[in-house]
């Protein structure tokens, strides 16, 4: 079985920039990591073909610029088979139609049964772009996936969380599944591994010439998304109240008492 | 030509979620903008008297998908129901609830029929000039709000976060248009093999209107007990920042913030809560907020009504038992 994980590099930080002229993130000179939900994903497909242990094979694939190898290597090194970073000036300032569109057509050249992404990337925090890659090559999806509880050539049986229940589903493959965090705790690299990402494995980088019959060229990049950043600002804070920072314990019951009182609260 | 305002009404066994009246609320407020209509979209199986109740919560018209095949929650089938009503009536704009729903289905249809999507917005309005929808959402952990329209393609589309939008007081009094649609469903592909309700009690810490919340600082798990104690006497529930769900001290339905549950109740107590800006995005909304936190610097004391610099560990049980004194001496006027 040919298991695919798409996933995307992040910042490690809450210190992020904007570019005043395009609203666009500056990630620049922020340390990146693989997004937490993706992680859980490359754990969860290494699981899967351990206990598969047919010659299964995991494929990792990201979009992203060249600095992303980075985040490939470190997936290779977790112990996946093969890497694709897909990168190209023309996939520049993609929305996640645009994204989803470029990753299908990746998909489609490269091959898959079964295809994981993250529930969502903490930066964007859209979870919009696993359903919209199902939906391109047309496959069956389930979001959040909790658990997979069984799995053969045919077919992945998943437990899915709702608010107030969730189900147990039966896909057949070809399929995707977005992972939470809490599928998997991924595991380190090991020496071995990050050896071998860098001296042994390769990462391939597929670009617009490489896809561009995959997909219709209208629909990738700034131009081709739906969607616009029409601005971007950071939030005020609501105002604060009072602070009390030298009462005793007694002190402080009366005032909220008090308060809670004249709010009609009690 | 494209128009109205259409919301999906999110149903579990009949009945309806509160996200749909809060977005019918929000798409009155934007189909007066535009001069067009509320359409409720209510899609289930055995759901038609579900219609009227839309209607009353203020939606102008009620388009009704009712077959077995959308019982339970699936992919394929919901997507096919979205996909007919859009290609039919050519909505203006599209809202679902960002659930664990809205959140599997709208990205699959907005795929489908191409056209722009927007997560987890907590903003909508119609800019005045060219009429575009829009939608403002936070990224980044909540650190920075962007503005996103669609101007080329149709509906546009946005999840809205479920807790951030007001519904309108319901109103019997109000009447609009019921029409069913027929929809041919194919044989799903994904099979439901069970459905299994969470067994505890489902507590929706988003109906609550008192919340007494706990973070880091409150030090155990069982400490969670003085908070329900102090909850349970001011008639409201308990809920927690992240850290404590992630050390599996209490469940994750009761996580407030970016991750977890937008809240907006009357009162939300803060007790050992440094107010990181991840939980901020979830409570700021709420009415009264009153913090506790040992720390003087905690940044939830920029937004608290009221800041108590002290230990929660020390202050909640004598608050409750002030609490509880207080509620029985005004029963005993």
């Amino acid at each position: 079985m040919k298991i695919v994980v798409c996933i995307k590099q992040v910042p490690d930080t809450t210190e992020v920039k904007l570019d005043p002229k395009t609203n666009t993130l500056i990630r620049d000179g922020v340390p990146s990591i693989i997004n937490p939900d993706d992680k859980a994903g490359i754990e969860t497909a290494l699981q899967l073909k351990e206990k598969l242990n047919d010659g299964s094979t995991v494929t990792i694939v990201s979009m992203g610029p060249p600095q992303a190898d980075v985040a490939l290597r470190e997936a290779l090194a977790m112990g996946a088979d093969e890497a694709y970073l897909l990168s190209d000036r023309a996939f520049g300032g993609s929305d996640t139609y645009a994204t989803s569109t470029i990753i299908a057509a990746a998909l489609k050249k490269i091959g898959y049964d079964l295809v994981i992404t993250g529930r969502q990337a903490i930066d964007g925090d859209t979870a919009q772009v696993g359903p919209q890659i199902a939906e391109h090559i047309g496959i069956p999806q389930v979001s959040y996936a909790e658990e997979i509880v069984s799995i053969d050539n045919e077919k992945v049986v998943v437990k899915r969380q709702f608010e107030d229940r969730y189900h147990i589903l039966e896909l057949p493959l070809p399929c995707l599944i977005t992972a939470l965090a809490e599928l998997a705790e991924p595991r380190y690299m090991s020496v071995r591994g990050i050896y071998d990402a860098y001296r042994e494995k390769e990462v391939k980088v597929l670009g617009f010439e490489d896809l561009k019959e995959l997909f219709n060229p209208e629909y990738i990049g700034l131009k081709g998304s739906p969607t616009n950043v029409y601005k971007s600002f950071t939030k005020q804070a609501k105002g604060a109240g009072t602070k009390y920072a030298d009462v005793s314990a007694d002190e402080a019951v009366k005032i909220i008492v008090d308060k809670l009182e004249e709010r009609h609260i009690i | 030509m494209s128009k109205d305002v259409y919301v999906l009404m999110e149903q579990r066994d009949g009945e309806l979620a509160k996200v749909g009246v809060e977005l019918i609320g929000e798409a009155t407020k934007l189909a007066g903008d535009l001069g067009q209509q509320v359409v409720a979209v209510l899609l289930g199986s055995g759901i038609k008297d579900k219609a009227e109740k839309c209607i009353h919560y203020g939606a102008n018209k009620v388009i009704i998908v009712d077959d077995p095949a959308l019982a339970e929650y699936l992919t394929e089938p919901y997507a096919d129901a979205v996909t007919a009503v859009i290609e039919k009536y050519q909505p203006e704009i599209f809202l679902f609830g960002a659930s664990s729903i809205g959140r599997d289905l709208a990205p699959r249809v907005s795929a489908r029929i191409h056209t722009g999507l927007t997560a987890d917005c907590t903003g909508l309005d119609i800019d005045p000039e060219t009429k575009l929808l829009r939608m403002t959402r936070p990224a980044f952990g909540g650190n920075i709000m962007a503005t996103i329209l669609c101007k080329d393609y149709r509906p546009q589309m946005a999840t809205v976060r479920p807790g951030v939008m007001q519904a309108l007081a319901k109103d019997k009094a109000r009447t609009g248009e019921i029409e069913e649609l027929k929809v041919e469903f194919k044989a799903p592909l994904v099979k439901i093999r069970e459905v299994v309700k969470n067994e505890h009690k489902t507590v929706d810490i988003t109906e609550a209107k008192y919340l007494v919340s706990g973070g880091r600082g409150i030090g155990s798990p069982e400490f969670f007990n003085e908070l329900q104690k102090l909850a349970d006497v001011l008639g409201g529930e308990i809920s927690s920042s992240r850290a404590n769900v992630d050390a599996g001290w209490i469940d994750k339905s009761r996580q407030v913030g970016q991750t977890g549950k937008t809240v907006r109740p009357d009162l939300y107590m803060a007790c050992g809560i440094s107010g990181a800006i991840q939980h901020v995005a979830g409570m700021e909304g709420s009415e009264y907020i009153i913090a506790i936190n040992k720390n003087d610097t905690a940044p939830i004391f920029d937004l608290a009504d009221i800041g108590i610099v002290g230990d929660v560990k020390v202050i909640i049980p004598k608050l409750t038992e002030a609490v509880a004194k207080a509620k029985a001496a005004k029963n005993a006027e």
